[in-house]
């Protein structure tokens, strides 16, 4: 790049939110007085179609070659500058975005002048990493239009009838013998009010005749290898292995109750878990009068710190099939914090209620003592120790993750959290992605969920996936790392730090990096040895020359 | 010494700590203007050179925020950059500079609130500590 730097600051109001603090006509004079800066100008809201419309103005008026833009967050807000550069005709990788709003006008309200000096030293730093900024290409890859779903509960299930239904080819693969997941083993499914083995034999048969899902049961995943739209994937089934193709994969491998060995003489006759009612009620084999249910067994502990969301629906949809069956039942749900989310789940929580299901809170230093047929708990609004009667103890267990979540992370190279779930991308701005592009997530797998909530994940994730599928070809933003080969010493740093083992020695016995797989953390750029790892998203100059502006010249 | 103002530079990966200051932001919660945040995708991204650069360059003290342990975007990043953290502490002892200045902190991107106190942990950490010896412009 021998052409001389012109840059363009443009400095936003943001109605009040930047300007009630900060001076922007004081900003802007500074900014123009920095190096290689050829205009800055102030816009009462740079992200309004008057403010697009000024950057693509002044790029042409002022023949400018590199944008920074001072306003809110670049989470948000980047795309959308980085397109108004591209339709200005400049690459889009030639922007820097500064946030003065979050990160300086709403944290220091109070402290106007260090705002504002502040302010100047962040579009300072900017300006000096807008000078080593280069642009970025696109490259495009082939996508094989097929998709691998990982479990065949309702999340999977759905998922893979979704993509079909669209007309694209799916794997099934399911490591028990019978598909259906944890559905198999329940009775009724609320506020529905259908019996589980109805809705997942109606899914099963569908997917059992539908020419688009090839299925397997007793599968083991195995190797995943690739990227977006091209993954190669080995499973084992019984003694055969397969392997195949496909575009992207979906993760529903669902949870399961956990087995309170240990908790509350859980014994599994007399004081038993849940789902293990639900077979008693499928079989309508209970003769209890006196029932008592504990809420949060074996959750919201040190250990397992998370409440399980569902259990509590759970609870109150038995509690009032159990008064169906056995009208003078005496039942008491012993419980931390109900939650029972949404009109309809609120209202069944009333419906026992009046069916006359007692509910008595517990604090987690007074936790429930099971005692032969009796339960001892601390009545909060009584004051005193109370003994209730109990011919059957159901504990409501949170679901946890499979044991086999923590293998198959590591094969997909996706996270999970503590508890072992899988890590989405963003709770909220991307909950079924995942950080690996073309890895999607659904259902228990990802955190409990009601079969309904299940249900939409797995439409979400599936039309998630079709985006990919949609396409002949992907197109990827090269924000990569690459390897300048003739600086590598082949010491294998680079392919020992990757965490999606991307790396490999070449033919040339050098180390190179697949750009489509590549994600772009940085990590390999950073231990390189060698410094034979460029970046051009976040170079080492870059961060050098904001570093070097971190104080006035 | 009693007005010193330290200048502090954080590298903030896009996925958490950055976005935990953009929520400290919109929460409006106040904390010192001392720090100047220096956007990485990731805290494996910095190196022991920038960490490095950024106290020759004149900041009293630098300060890497990754995701919570185990919740790395990229996986391991943030354990990357917690013993590159390390690496420059025992540097820093063994030249006689304050371990202290340089800091590894981990937070949530829900965490807007241990971003501001972490700002304010480090300021009043370094005014205590005082004025970087290798601050030359300022000293």
């Amino acid at each position: 790049m021998n052409t001389e730097l012109r840059i363009g600051v443009f400095i936003c109001h943001c109605g009040i939110n930047i300007a009630g603090v900060l001076d922007i006509k004081g900003l802007c004079e500074y900014a123009k007085a920095l190096p290689n800066v050829v205009t800055a100008q102030a816009n009462l809201f740079t992200c309004a179609e008057t403010g697009t419309s000024a950057i693509k103005k002044a790029v042409k008026d002022n023949n400018l070659n590199r944008v920074v833009v001072a306003a809110c967050t670049p989470r948000t807000h980047e795309p959308l500058f980085r397109a108004s550069c591209k339709e200005a005709g400049i690459n889009p990788f030639l922007f820097e975005m500064v946030n003065i709003r979050e990160h300086c006008s709403w944290v220091h309200r109070h402290n106007k002048d260090a705002a504002q000096a502040k302010a100047g030293d962040l579009i300072r730093m900017a300006v000096a990493k807008a000078a080593f900024l280069e642009p970025i290409e696109t490259f495009k890859s082939k996508v094989e239009p097929l998709t691998l779903v990982i479990g065949s509960g309702i999340a999977g299930m759905t998922s893979a009838l979704a993509l079909a239904d669209q007309g694209f080819e799916v794997i099934l693969i399911e490591k028990e013998e019978n598909m259906g997941g944890l559905l198999r083993h329940l009775h009724k499914i609320a506020p529905a009010n259908v019996a589980a083995s109805e809705l997942i034999e109606e899914k099963i048969a569908a997917i059992k005749k539908n020419k688009r899902i090839k299925y397997f049961t007793s599968a083991i995943l195995e190797e995943v290898t690739g990227y977006v739209g091209n993954f190669s994937v080995r499973f084992s089934c019984g003694n055969d292995s397969y392997t195949c193709k496909v575009g992207v994969i979906i993760v529903a491998t669902g949870g399961i109750p956990l087995r309170p060995e240990g908790l509350f003489n859980y014994d599994g006759k007399n004081v038993i878990t849940q789902s293990e009612l639900e077979i008693k009620l499928k079989k309508r084999d209970i003769e209890a009068k006196s029932i008592v249910m504990i809420q949060c067994a074996g959750a919201r502990i040190p250990e397992r710190n998370y409440c399980s969301r569902i259990c509590c629906m759970v609870a109150i949809k038995n509690c009032l099939y159990l008064k169906d069956i056995i009208k003078d039942a005496k039942i008491f749900v012993l419980f931390r914090d109900i939650q029972a989310y949404g009109v309809e789940n609120e209202a069944l929580l009333l419906k026992a209620r009046e069916a006359g299901v007692r509910f008595i809170r517990y604090r987690p230093d007074t936790p429930p003592v099971v005692e032969n047929c009796k339960v001892k708990i601390y009545h909060p609004a009584m004051g005193k120790e109370i003994f209730l009667p109990a011919d059957l103890v159901v504990l409501s267990t949170p679901i946890v993750a499979h044991d086999d979540a923590e293998s198959i992370s590591r094969i997909l190279k996706v996270p999970i959290n503590g508890n072992k779930f899988f890590l989405e991308a963003h709770a909220k701005l991307s909950p079924l992605d995942f950080a690996f592009n073309g890895i999607y997530l659904c259902g228990n797998a990802r955190y409990p969920a009601t079969v309904r909530e299940a249900t939409c994940q797995a439409l979400g994730a599936a039309s998630r996936a079709c985006i990919t599928l949609s396409h002949d070809t992907i197109e990827r933003v090269g924000t990569v790392a690459s390897v300048q080969e003739e600086l590598c010493s082949t010491c294998f740093t680079c392919i020992k730090v990757c965490p999606y083992n991307v790396p490999y020695i070449n033919e040339r016995g050098r180390a190179e990096i697949e750009p489509m797989q590549c994600q772009g953390c940085g990590i390999c750029v950073a231990e390189c040895p060698a410094e034979a790892i460029e970046f051009k998203y976040i170079s080492d100059k870059q961060i050098m020359a904001a570093c070097e502006a971190l104080l006035a010249s | 010494m009693d007005n010193f103002e330290p200048l502090i530079a954080v590298f903030s990966c896009h996925y958490c700590s950055y976005a935990a200051a953009d929520l400290a932001g919109s929460s409006r919660i106040q904390y010192p203007p001392n720090i100047r945040i220096i956007k990485v995708p990731c805290t494996g991204r910095v190196s022991v050179n920038h960490i490095l650069m950024a106290l020759e360059d004149g900041s009293d003290g630098v300060y890497v925020a990754g995701c919570l342990k185990g919740t790395c975007h990229f996986i391991r990043g943030n354990y990357k950059a917690e013993k590159r953290v390390q690496y420059v502490k025992d540097l820093l002892s063994e030249i006689n500079i304050e371990p202290e200045r340089v800091q590894m902190y981990f937070m949530s991107a829900a965490e807007g609130t241990k971003f501001a106190n972490v700002a304010l942990e480090m300021t009043e950490a370094i005014k205590k500590i005082g004025h970087s010896p290798l601050n030359k412009s300022r000293s």
